[in-house]
């Protein structure tokens, strides 16, 4: 059914840091690897290694660029985008067939591939391009927490998490449950300041993402300071460093 | 977003054909028209073809549309179930006033019932020319689409492409009239109502590019959840994928001032002028009529190519939209 379950007390979802995301996209990569050839896969490709590649990827790594402000200065934010497991997400109703359904259980949202009938309408209902269609298969395909490894008991219980939070080398993708306000998932997001994206449009994402950490003031690392490092007082050096300095100046 | 094709040729023909059952089955629920063989079975044949041709349509959009069927079951949640639902039950009234019609000694040419399928196939029509543009209308991720206009929008312009039909039919049926006005095929009150529907959809459709002009949507910043000025940096990927094919659709929106005077010369200027032209000039309504109905459904069809084309979906944020 596409009707939406009673909202579960358990809320499973990622928190993701960026603020520690070095955007290498091993995350990118082990999912394509895990879902490739787990129970939702597979994730084919078109012209897989000929001049325009494309096919299904369920997180995709974004840089987005942020510029100075008051005393904070310039960077670049790396952005793993994937879908955030919404509360009362639109790409389920809209389903006209019952193939795209959120999970009463854990909230996790899942398309059931062997009902979908490809008509892309969840994909133009989700604000957060998280469901890609396979042209191959002709059928939605989205995230799936790794349903298939956080319940699989063939696992060692440490193993039991999404690929991607496994692969990742700087620990910015954490996994838990964001519905107990006491998990360390949760705590994680009050401690930091975990937002909802696009809360106007009123999904209420499961997910956060934790904001880059200010940085520390009076660090000059935004100030370029290339030019004024290049002008010499002469007065200032040795004699020796003086006479070079005149002399490679003539 | 990117006009697909099998999309726009749906809701240009089923919206022609409903228009045209629509206008029909008013004439049958009121008893006014129509009243000869002609003016029941081509109307009825005709609309029912224009539908069926769209719903086939929009099946080549699936990707697995062999299990169409499935699409039945979410009318509680989905708008694009709910269509489906009421584009087939659409379908009865029309074969049960067939079925009256060819077969009087059972019917016995009973007024009140053809009255009351009628009146049921204009409800019919009309539930499922909203549905259609309800699919599109509650999809809040698509600014150009979730807003007000899109459902009356649809309505008229299934009545005014309906129309057209209709006036071409009757045109060329009565293509060699004896007296001149009956060469104009339609009576004057339908054809009022077409220049009516005409009209309407000039204002609607102006009022909407206003509104799609002037408004903004949600910000890159509200996307990622960063403060201050945030712009797109890099892709994830350099080639495309099915985000940016699907919903990263640019190349209307640079032609855009251009088609949409196309789109409302060919749909609303012209085949009003045609109606006048006839009225003026009744012994070329033969030529006049067939030609409104060519250009004005070219016209819907620039119109509703752009209706896709220009609307910018909220996923282009992360590709380097400031706003959508």
């Amino acid at each position: 059914m596409t009707s939406l379950p009673a909202p579960s007390a358990t809320k499973l979802g990622l928190v993701i840091d960026l603020d520690t995301c070095v955007g290498c996209h091993a995350c990118a990569v082990a999912c394509k690897e895990w879902n490739d050839g787990g129970d939702f896969g597979p994730l084919p490709d078109t012209d897989a290694y000929g001049k325009h590649p494309i096919g299904v990827w369920f997180n995709r790594i974004h840089s987005f660029e942020v510029q100075a402000q008051d005393s904070q200065p310039a960077m670049t934010v790396n952005f793993p985008r994937s879908c955030l497991h919404c509360e009362t997400p639109d790409c389920v109703t809209v389903c006209p067939t019952g193939a795209s359904y959120k999970r009463a259980e854990d909230g996790i949202v899942l398309v059931d591939a062997d009902k979908c009938i490809g008509c892309k309408l969840c994909s133009w209902a989700c604000p957060y391009g998280a469901r890609e269609y396979s042209e191959q298969r002709g059928v939605m395909q989205k995230c799936t927490l790794c349903v298939d490894r956080i319940y699989n008991e063939s696992f060692d219980p440490v193993d039991r998490q999404p690929a991607c939070v496994m692969a990742c080398p700087t620990r910015a993708r954490h996994f838990g449950d964001l519905g107990d306000p006491d998990s360390a998932v949760s705590q994680l997001v009050a401690a930091r300041g975990g937002v909802d994206l696009l809360p106007e449009l009123g999904y209420r994402p499961v997910n956060k993402y934790l904001p880059p950490r200010p940085r520390r003031a009076g660090t000059p690392c935004g100030t370029p300071k290339a030019a004024s490092a290049e002008a010499v007082d002469p007065a200032a050096l040795s004699p020796l460093l003086r006479w070079v300095d005149k002399l490679l100046s003539r | 977003m990117h006009p697909a094709l099998s999309v726009i040729f749906f809701t240009t023909l089923s919206g022609a054909g409903y228009g045209l059952l629509f206008l029909f089955g008013v004439g049958i629920a009121s008893g006014l028209w129509p009243q000869l063989p002609y003016e029941v079975i081509m109307p009825m044949t005709i609309g029912f073809c224009l539908v069926s041709l769209g719903l086939t349509a929009s099946l080549s959009h699936l990707g697995q549309a062999q299990r169409a069927w499935r699409a039945f079951s979410q009318w509680r949640t989905s708008w694009l179930s709910r269509e489906g639902v009421a584009s087939v039950v659409s379908f009865l009234p029309v074969f049960a006033l067939a079925w009256l019609y060819f077969t009087p000694q059972i019917g016995g040419r009973s007024p009140l019932a053809q009255r009351v399928l009628g009146a049921l196939l204009v409800l019919c029509c009309v539930v499922t020319v909203y549905c259609t543009a309800r699919i599109y209308s509650s999809l809040k991720t698509i600014r150009a689409w979730h807003n007000v206009f899109v459902a009356p929008g649809y309505l008229l312009l299934a009545v005014y492409s309906g129309g057209l039909w209709l006036w071409a039919l009757a045109a060329w049926y009565y293509r060699n009239a004896a007296s001149g006005l009956d060469r104009l095929g339609l009576p004057p009150l339908l054809l009022g109502a077409i220049l009516l529907a005409a009209l309407l959809a000039t204002v609607l459709k102006l009022a909407y590019w206003r509104m799609v002009d002037h408004d903004q949507g949600p910000s890159v910043a509200s996307a990622t959840g960063l403060t201050g000025e945030v712009r797109a940096f890099e892709a994830p990927h350099t080639e495309e994928n099915y985000i940016t094919r699907e919903m990263g659709f640019v190349v209307a929106r640079r032609h855009a001032g251009r088609l949409r005077i196309v789109a409302m010369v060919a749909a609303f200027l012209l085949p009003p002028t045609c109606i006048v032209l006839a009225v003026l000039f009744p012994a070329l309504t033969w030529l006049l009529a067939p030609l409104a109905l060519l250009v004005g459904s070219l016209g819907i069809f620039v119109e509703r190519w752009l209706f896709f084309a220009e609307a910018r979906h909220v996923v282009t944020l992360y590709y380097g939209a400031q706003r959508a």
